[in-house]
């Protein structure tokens, strides 16, 4: 069977690394094959499988070496918790450099040295942020990922960047064969949380995959750099992963996303009320000016 | 004046006359305030084991590379397909490098187009450069393929070749049946080879990946040949001409002989001229095997020919030489059941004659040389083979591997025991060898002629002389049209090596009165 590459998107900040390790473990622990590869230049995508600070990654090593020629593949490439195998791509410090050259780089190199060519059942691609340039959609190019899964919550910016994501999709899915296979809601407990993530999916033209409660095992296992599934198999947490992967492994709801324009994503927070409706009068009024207007 | 319209003096000797040579000596006041007595002690220390240490111990630092980089070689590959117009996606300047360079190796123009990436294409992404490019190149120049590489700024921002030129297609800017091959080409990554390569690979993938059904080896009976980053127009016709002589249909993939070579003959400018056609190219996989007549340097290449086109590629070395070549001719004899014909055996009687009437004067004389993975290594071979002695043997753009291979066949033969492998150096690094461990010649580029300036300045006695034999070779006239494969290509070599010996014999016995007993007429 082919190998099924995912690429997991979303917010900075909004738990993307955590929900990709857990839901790695989980699909282990459903007897999957799988690699990880880290594409943000922090590393911190395998930490949690591999119990260690950061991973030496990609092109760190290939700094040190002289060259990525100079690499072999079971120089970058760590096993960790289920057999998951783990590569970081590396990059600058922030400031300097090019990121994005970092992930083409690294995942040219894992190409060349045969990394898919294992018995791989999953490949899982944690990837920095928005798409802000060509190097972070590497991969989503032809003959890599095909699903995209985009981390996201009910807060306001998270579903900005959801909403971001999904543009940048629409480019390569009209030449290409990636697609959108759902939104994982990371819950930050806002209201009416899982409905609204569900409305936002039903305009993107996708689902929610899965609702992923907060509960503080997670901070638990990660303190630990551990997953929950590997921590606590048995708590309520794990299950939620696990349902998760399971999910994954039987979706079959691949397709070109529908971007919604920013009134009808406004539109949709005020439903919710995440936003107000625009109030006119008080555009550009000081509270000093608000304040006077009040006591008048 | 020292310049007169009836008798026009180039820069030399122009500059050497008083009236300009007082003006270099005012000059000097402004320009070049270093005591030249400190320059001088400056250049004599460069020339030591001392300073060869600190050379060899630089670590983030090229001075004179002895390598170009991937899209040039994606060029050449290019151009070796009939009606194809190279189309390097990225910035100007670069293609005005590979054009100039190939100029002014080959004294030929050389066709290439880029889609001119500035400044908003590096932030907004290179797809608009794209559109606009192919449509207005196909316009233009009526090509049936363009073959598209890209510069480093391409790269670096990390545009999408299959992306931009399906959208292209799907906007309508180019029809979609119209050949677009394509290969991912980033300067900063291998070299020249690497990009051949590259390129050698996408064309074989676009044409064939999707129409290997009803394909199989053998089906018309024909050898495939793949030359590599070539640039001897003589080892293209040479290699068709044994073929040709041994009765062996074949098909050239990337054969840009024609092109490369227009004659001047009142038909104009021509912008194309033979090459591998698409259908060739098509019909490929059905011949019963590859010859890739470099193959340290077409890995991804290789690959692909064993995994999609199921072909059993020969592992041969490049045919230089004499072994080299009888290697060669066996195995498409063995490939193809036709018997080596009295006509190649003859030639190879007559390169063994010239072996023998030369070795006493090449035996035990050692060579110090530089080039691509495949000529060194070959180069090696036929240096060995005439009981000559490898001393520095220089690869810019080699791998690890292929230094354990070259140190192997170095150490395997009487000839090699004093040879040193350098991969990933550069010439600066060469220059310290010669200084400190100085062989009777160096064989290399045109670049080499700086090496040799500064041992002579050394001393007469510290010259290493250039032969020049590799790419590029800007400053001397046609010899990109030798030979340096088969048994013809080894007798221009011997030819070359061997005179190289007696000039410099000649150069050092023709003091009247003093060295007249080595000043022969009989060599």
């Amino acid at each position: 069977m082919a190998i099924r590459q995912c690429a997991i998107y979303g917010k900075g900040g909004i738990g993307k690394s955590t929900t990709t390790q857990n839901l790695v473990a989980g699909l282990a622990s459903l007897g999957k094959q799988i690699m990880i590869v880290g594409c943000d230049p922090k590393a911190d995508a395998t930490r949690l499988i591999l119990h260690t600070k950061t991973q030496e990654t990609v092109m760190h090593l290939a700094a040190d070496a002289g060259s990525v020629e100079d690499l072999e593949l079971e120089d970058v490439l760590r096993t960790g918790f289920g057999n998951v195998r783990c590569v970081e791509s590396g990059g600058p410090e922030p400031g300097v450099g090019c990121a994005g050259r970092g992930v083409i780089t690294a995942i040219n190199f894992l190409e060349e040295e045969g990394a898919y060519e294992d018995e791989l059942d999953f490949v899982f691609y944690d990837v920095l942020g928005d798409v802000v340039c060509g190097g972070f959609a590497m991969p989503i190019r032809e003959n890599k990922a095909q699903e995209i899964y985009i981390v996201v919550s009910g807060e306001m910016m998270a579903m900005y960047a959801a909403n971001n994501i999904c543009k940048g999709i629409v480019k390569y899915a009209t030449s290409g064969s990636v697609r959108l296979a759902g939104l994982i809601c990371n819950s930050r407990k806002t209201d009416r949380e899982a409905e609204l993530i569900s409305a936002l999916a039903a305009k993107l033209g996708t689902q929610m995959i899965h609702f992923v409660p907060r509960d503080n095992v997670v901070q638990r296992a990660e303190i630990r750099r551990m997953t929950v599934i590997e921590y606590d198999p048995k708590c309520n947490q794990a299950d939620e992963y696990r349902a998760l992967a399971q999910k994954i492994v039987d979706n079959k709801m691949l397709v070109v996303p529908k971007p919604l324009t920013m009134d009808e994503l406004e539109e949709l927070m005020m439903e919710f009320g995440l936003m107000d409706e625009d109030d006119e009068t008080i555009v550009g009024q000081t509270a000093a000016q608000e304040s006077a207007g009040a006591t008048a | 004046m020292a310049q007169d319209v009836e008798n026009i003096k180039q820069g030399y000797p122009l500059f050497s006359e008083p009236e300009y040579q007082e003006a270099f000596a005012r000059k000097r006041v402004f320009e070049e305030s270093a005591d030249p007595a400190k320059i001088e002690e400056v250049f004599q220390w460069t020339t030591t084991e001392e300073y060869k240490a600190l050379n060899f111990d630089r670590k983030s630092l090229t001075i004179n590379p002895a390598k170009a980089c991937q899209p040039l070689g994606a060029v050449l590959c290019s151009l070796g397909f009939a009606n194809t117009l190279p189309y390097v996606h990225g910035s100007q300047g670069c293609v005005a490098y590979f054009r100039t360079y190939f100029n002014r190796h080959f004294r030929e123009p050389i066709a290439c187009v880029s889609d001119s990436m500035t400044e908003d294409a590096a932030v907004f992404g290179g797809q608009k450069n794209m559109f606009e490019g192919l449509e207005n190149a196909k316009t233009m120049y009526k090509p049936e393929m363009m073959a598209v590489s890209t510069t480093c700024m391409a790269e670096v921002i990390g545009d999408d070749l299959n992306a931009f030129i399906n959208n292209a297609k799907a906007d309508g800017r180019v029809p979609k049946d119209f050949a677009t091959p394509f290969a991912h080409t980033p300067s900063f990554v291998g070299s020249h080879v690497t990009g051949w390569d590259n390129m050698m690979e996408g064309i074989l993938r676009y044409f064939t990946l999707n129409t290997m059904e009803g394909k199989a080896p053998g089906k018309n009976g024909k050898l495939n040949v793949i030359p590599g980053f070539e640039t001897y127009l003589g080892n293209y016709r040479v290699i068709k001409r044994m073929l040709t002589e041994m009765g062996v249909e074949y098909t050239y993939l990337c054969d840009p002989e024609e092109v490369l070579d227009v004659p001047t003959d009142g038909g104009g400018y021509q912008m194309y001229a033979g090459g591998t056609t698409q259908d060739e190219v098509k019909d490929a996989p059905n011949a019963i095997s590859t010859l890739v007549l470099q193959p340290f340097q077409s890995t991804k290449t290789l690959k692909y020919l064993k995994d999609i086109w199921n072909h059993e590629v020969p592992s041969l070395d490049i045919p230089m030489g004499l072994a080299a070549t009888d290697e060669f001719l066996m195995k498409v004899s063995e490939l193809t059941g036709k018997p080596i014909p009295e006509s190649l055996a003859k030639e190879r009687g007559r390169l063994v004659d010239m072996m023998t009437d030369s070795h006493s004067w090449l035996h035990g004389k050692r060579f110090s040389l530089w080039g691509d993975p495949d000529f060194v290594y070959g180069m090696c071979r036929f240096l060995m083979e005439l009981g000559a002695e490898p001393l520095h043997v220089l690869c810019h753009n080699a791998n690890k591997r292929w230094g354990k291979l070259m140190s192997k066949l170095l150490k395997d033969s009487p000839y090699g025991q004093d040879a040193e492998v350098h991969v990933g150096k550069d010439l600066w690094h060469m220059r310290s060898l010669v200084f400190t461990n100085k062989p009777d010649f160096m064989i290399g580029n045109s670049y080499g002629k700086f090496i040799q300036r500064d041992t002579l300045h050394k001393g007469k006695e510290h010259e290493v002389p250039l032969i020049r034999i590799g790419f590029p070779l800007f400053d001397r006239h046609h010899l990109h049209r030798d030979t340096t494969l088969g048994y013809e290509g080894a007798m221009y070599m011997l030819k070359a090596l061997v005179n190289a010996v007696m000039e410099r014999l000649d150069a050092e016995t023709m003091i009247m009165g003093q060295t007249d007993y080595g000043f022969d007429l009989i060599r």
